[in-house]
């Protein structure tokens, strides 16, 4: 029973990374339906944010407290710029959005590495977060985990109550549903398209950030995790959050549970079979956003 | 609704130009001229570069022209069939596998095993899928045959449930992660990260002996050019037209009776069997094959090649593959950041200001004077050919 709930929370906290940075590309594609390989490096944004920080912040506590929001600016600065300049153009050619914003992950890579050096580094983390908590029946669950979870189930919760109840959520929630209808009705469609851009690199950032908690800081941190993120998007089904929410959980179980049972890689192979066996009942994700357009 | 097989590929396909509009492109047949362009491509493969080259700079022209044969795939697939495959590398590295399992096997004798299995020492003797390996007839074929039967699997099972355009690259991309993952993970009877190495006689030669590499680059330039001949043709029947009309127009061929997930397959299993091939050529070329050759990022690049190069042409793949393959060992030596930075460069300028590729220039002037040929004729204008179908978002 222990076992099987250590592997529970294994899964969800799994799951509770992979939706950080799920999030922001549920965002973006599902409202201008473009691939932002570049978010992996936005992840990478905010992990340097961290770092940077707390070299001239000593106090680890108070340097991940500031973090969260500029590491929130920075990266979401950079989607905007990325938006403005690239991505607007390519809106009709989504596959060549997604090589276009490959090339940009190169070179914010490369970039990171002539700025911070090749070697990993690393962060130190609050105190608070070093420790584990103690449950009933010999269970721990380690702090940081919890911190991250906790951080994903909020930056869920805000995302949700802005998208309905701000009237920028509306209008939101207006592009995605018919772009053309909203932008008859006076929807300013160009700029809802970049402040969503802001507001979903900017989780990516957010994501950097909590990354910082787990492991160390290098310049291809983003790739290993963007597809991953990628795949909960698909599996979730666009132009909703609550999909991806529900799948990036339940990947994150299965790929603990599988590697519980047998190992790393075998999980990872159970996890690509499962994604395509589903895919196959639902070829459009979990949830798909029903709307009488015809497009 | 009747399920119309494509028509494998023939001359005699060639549809005939019925009204006044052209057949979009003009000569289904092995023209002259054709004929004339691989003959020339023969010559400087087979004559001036083997003059001209050192031993060294031959073999890295024949590690390239494996780079191209997958960009010739990747062509069909992506140029000509719009699906953007970013997990070519499986393919490659299956092809690569197979091939090198059995050279390991031919060097360690009968009854032996690979060196690096006994180096890890976990196994006593060889594991059951690596037996039929040993012999060549099953080896050989395998290369080819691999990567086409999990092409198919996968394909038939995405195509037909209609998962296509950016979910179809993240799919075949996890792919590519899932493959490197697996292979890294068994390292006990795949050599893990370091992949099968040293690979030292093939079919009997000895890979270290300057003659036999040449040989091995004439077998590699040989292949390449019946590839291009293959592809010539396929590109040119009907199944070719048909490919491009799904490509732009999924929908509208589904209305006319086709069915666009085997006219699809096709092109993805075709492309898939040239990667294979590929790579079971790659490595006695280079003598490696290894996770790192078949990720993520190498899958990628392949793509930026036939990017470079014009993605929906027949030689613009193969040219833009090498170049960009011969920039970067010549830049990545001497300005390593460098290289990476214009890479990013390359994939930003090319994919977003030259869809077309560097073909599309050439192309362009070749439509100025196709179409006063066409006015000349009373025949309706050549379109504006689109790259690639504006994707409509799921309703």
């Amino acid at each position: 029973m222990t076992v099987l709930f250590g592997q529970l929370f294994t899964g969800i906290s799994i799951g509770a990374v992979l939706l950080l940075i799920a999030l922001g590309l549920a965002l973006t594609f599902g409202q201008m339906n473009v691939i932002n390989m570049a978010h992996g490096e936005f992840i990478m944004a905010g992990a340097y944010t961290t770092y940077v920080l707390q070299q001239s912040i000593t106090g680890a506590g108070w340097s991940l407290v500031v973090a969260l929001p500029v590491a929130f600016v920075v990266a979401g600065t950079m989607g905007v710029l990325l938006e403005i300049l690239l991505i607007r153009r390519l809106y009709a050619r989504p596959l060549d959005t997604l090589l276009v914003t490959w090339g940009v992950s190169l070179m914010l890579q490369q970039l990171a590495r002539d700025v911070f050096g090749s070697p990993n580094v690393q962060t130190r983390a609050p105190e608070l977060l070093t420790g584990n908590v103690a449950l009933p029946g010999g269970l721990t669950i380690a702090n940081n985990r919890l911190f991250i979870l906790a951080l994903a189930l909020a930056a869920v919760a805000a995302l949700t109550l802005a998208l309905r109840l701000t009237p920028l959520g509306r209008r939101i929630r207006a592009v995605v549903q018919n772009r053309d209808l909203a932008a008859v009705s006076g929807v300013p469609t160009a700029r809802v398209d970049r402040t969503t851009f802001f507001l979903g690199s900017g989780l990516a950032g957010l994501a950097g950030v909590a990354l910082t908690l787990l492991g160390p800081i290098g310049p291809t941190m983003g790739t290993n995790l963007i597809i991953d993120a990628f795949l909960v998007v698909v599996v979730g089904g666009i132009g909703q959050l609550k999909g991806s929410v529900i799948v990036a959980f339940a990947l994150g179980v299965l790929q603990a549970t599988g590697e519980y049972l047998t190992t790393l890689s075998v999980a990872k192979v159970i996890v690509f079979v499962a994604i395509v066996a589903f895919l196959q009942w639902r070829p459009q994700g979990l949830f798909t956003l029903r709307t009488r357009s015809l497009a | 609704m009747t399920a119309v097989t494509p028509a494998p590929p023939s001359i005699a396909d060639d549809p005939a130009p019925t009204g006044v509009v052209p057949p979009a492109r003009p000569g289904g047949r092995f023209r002259l001229r054709t004929a004339a362009g691989f003959a020339f491509g023969a010559a400087l493969l087979f004559a001036v570069a083997p003059l001209v080259l050192s031993d060294f700079r031959l073999s890295l022209l024949a590690k390239y022209l494996c780079v191209a044969m997958v960009a010739v795939g990747i062509g069909i697939a992506w140029g000509r069939g719009g699906m953007l495959t970013l997990g070519q590398g499986v393919f490659f590295g299956l092809g690569g596998y197979a091939m090198a399992m059995h050279l390991k096997l031919a060097d360690a004798g009968p009854g032996g095993m690979p060196d690096f299995m006994l180096l890890y020492g976990q196994l006593d003797e060889l594991p059951l899928w690596w037996r039929p390996f040993a012999s060549p007839w099953f080896a050989l074929p395998a290369t080819v045959l691999l990567p086409m039967v999990v092409a198919f699997g996968l394909g038939s099972l995405v195509f037909r449930r209609r998962v296509r355009g950016a979910y179809f690259a993240i799919l075949s991309q996890a792919l590519a992660a899932a493959m490197v993952i697996l292979l890294i993970g068994q390292q006990g009877t795949t050599g893990g990260t370091n992949g099968l190495t040293d690979i030292k006689g093939f079919f009997g030669y000895d890979l270290d002996d300057p003659v036999n590499q040449r040989m091995v680059y004439f077998i590699i330039a040989g292949t390449l050019l019946a590839l291009l001949a293959l592809t010539r043709q396929l590109i040119h029947s009907r199944y070719g037209e048909l490919l491009v009309a799904v490509r732009d127009g999924e929908e509208r061929v589904r209305f006319l009776g086709y069915d666009p997930a085997s006219v699809k397959l096709v092109a993805y299993v075709v492309a898939a069997g040239m990667a294979g091939l590929a790579g079971a050529l790659f490595v006695p070329a280079v003598g490696i094959i290894s996770p790192a050759l078949i990720g993520i990022v190498p899958s990628i690049e392949f793509v930026i090649g036939v990017a470079v190069g014009g993605r929906a042409t027949l030689l613009g793949p193969v040219l833009g593959a090498v170049a960009v393959a011969w920039a970067r060992t010549t830049l990545s030596e001497r300005f390593p950041g460098t290289w990476t930075y214009l890479q990013g460069l390359l994939f930003v300028v090319v994919v977003a200001f030259l869809p077309g590729g560097l073909a599309s220039l050439w192309a362009l002037a070749r439509r100025r004077a196709g179409d006063a040929e066409s006015r000349r004729r009373g025949w309706l204008p050549l379109g504006r050919r689109r790259v690639e179908r504006t994707e409509v978002p799921a309703a």
